[in-house]
């Protein structure tokens, strides 16, 4: 019974040539699962007899929001990782993920945006959950801003690693204090939580395209790890 | 306990001798307060409903402007390391210099809000419920500030990613305390905010300082 080398993959050396196998595989189930995903959004699924046509978009709406908190998460777990073990892959990952974090987030906003004004009435209304949201996009983008200023790469892998676990720390206390300045101000007068009971075909729709992103997401920061790489360490890259 | 008086003393003693980079995060906090009038009109009832909230915003814009002091001093000057390479635990020098940034930054703006709440017409009541969210709140702000600072330590543009990072973090501390207001206002009791503000207090100052030591040693190694 031989062990297993739970770290084999855990040099770039050894990463780099994997993730460039993943890639096309990722990306190819992605586009299966988004195709198959957007034909049961605009076919499948019946029209909304409140919203009509226009909560179609919650099938890009929904799985970006869970997408933006779920790459936050796998980000802050590749920097602890990184800070315990010391490992050089981790901090890569965690910055390969970082920017598709960010656009999942932008995008959840922008099509919240879309979604709110024939709905309610209005681009923005200061929702809890909106606004954590929002703060979620700020916390990606200070951790962008951070690894980008920070020349040496591995200073600024760890400095970034420090300030995503500061974040996730940060999150339950954030997303507690906006529900709680929500409700105290009772500025929404429209609620989220009081979603009608969704049809089993939205919800497929919304799980197929949430598959869809989760799969690119992996082939985006694969794409990006392997140029982090071939940046840093053009050696490991160079005997692919 | 020495080590922390000895620190506590000397960037006392440092501040004194730069008294103006105290006073002028001072004066930024009065000015900042003291646009929102001119820029929202003297209307009484809007001044008084928004009262705690630009002070609060004010309080952590202040903050934000000082923190870049607290370790590109010692930075510069060499001090930071041979702090690091003291024996003493480096998260107790980071706990006594943020205690002394507090001292010199936070506690002022504390001392002058009472004035700044007469600026806004609020009520001896309203000012003693806001003054003492601020006395609880703003140790907070300089303690999670400081995982900011020594993050940013020896960046080139250090103080403009200051804000991106420390920013979003203070956001519950805003909240809580300016909703200590709010429900003062609406005749709420105050007290499960002030215990919140307490809350985050005991929690930045146990895990804040131990942070933001890691981070001075990642900026410096």
């Amino acid at each position: 019974m031989s062990a297993i080398n739970w770290f084999k993959y855990s040099s770039p050396h050894s990463f780099y040539p994997l993730a460039g196998r993943m890639v096309p595989w990722f990306l190819g189930a992605a586009a299966l699962f988004g195709i198959t995903g957007l034909y049961v959004a605009f076919f499948v699924a019946p029209t909304d007899f409140q919203q009509g046509e226009s909560y179609r978009i919650i099938f890009i709406h929904v799985p970006a929001a869970w997408m933006s908190m779920f790459i936050y998460l796998v980000m802050a777990g590749w920097a602890g990782a990184g800070l315990v073990f010391n490992t050089r892959l981790s901090g890569m990952m965690a910055r390969a993920l970082a920017p598709t974090g960010a656009m999942f987030t932008f995008l959840a906003l922008w099509t919240g945006a879309l979604w709110g004004k024939p709905t309610w009435g209005t681009w923005w209304v200061w929702d809890a959950r909106l606004t954590s949201e929002l703060i979620l996009l700020f916390l990606y983008i200070g951790f962008l801003s951070l690894t980008a200023a920070i020349e040496d790469d591995r200073r600024a892998d760890r400095a970034g690693a420090v300030l995503a676990l500061v974040g996730v720390v940060n999150i339950p206390i954030i997303y507690f204090s906006v529900v709680w300045w929500n409700t105290l101000h009772q500025g929404a007068s429209v609620s989220l939580k009081s979603a009608p009971k969704m049809a089993t075909t939205m919800l497929l729709g919304m799980l197929l395209l949430a598959v869809a992103f989760w799969l690119y997401s992996l082939a985006a920061a694969m794409l990006r790890v392997r140029s982090i790489i071939r940046e840093r360490e053009p050696r490991a890259a160079a005997e692919d | 306990m020495s080590l922390w008086t000895l620190i506590v003393q000397r960037d006392l003693r440092i501040a004194w001798r730069r008294r103006s980079d105290a006073l002028s995060s001072l004066f930024f906090f009065i000015i900042v307060v003291s646009l929102f009038p001119l820029g929202v009109g003297p209307e009484p009832g809007t001044l008084r409903l928004m009262a705690s909230g630009v002070l609060w915003v004010a309080a952590l814009l202040a903050t934000l402007l000082s923190l870049g002091r607290l370790f590109a001093a010692d930075h510069l000057d060499g001090t930071l390391e041979q702090m690091l390479l003291a024996e003493e635990p480096l998260w107790l020098v980071v706990a006594a210099k943020v205690c002394a940034h507090w001292l010199t930054s936070g506690l002022p703006l504390v001392l002058l809000s009472p004035l700044m709440g007469l600026q806004f017409g609020l009520q001896a009541e309203e000012i003693a419920v806001l003054t003492g969210a601020l006395l609880l709140g703003t140790p907070v702000l300089s303690l999670i500030g400081a995982i900011g600072a020594a993050l940013t330590v020896g960046l080139r543009a250090g103080s403009v990613l200051l804000a991106l990072l420390v920013l979003p973090l203070y956001i519950p501390v805003l909240v809580f305390g300016a909703a200590a207001s709010g429900a003062h206002a609406s005749g709420l009791a105050v007290t499960p905010h002030f215990s919140i503000l307490g809350a985050l207090l005991l929690a930045s100052i146990a895990l804040a300082p131990w942070t933001a030591a890691l981070a001075l040693r990642i900026s410096m190694e």
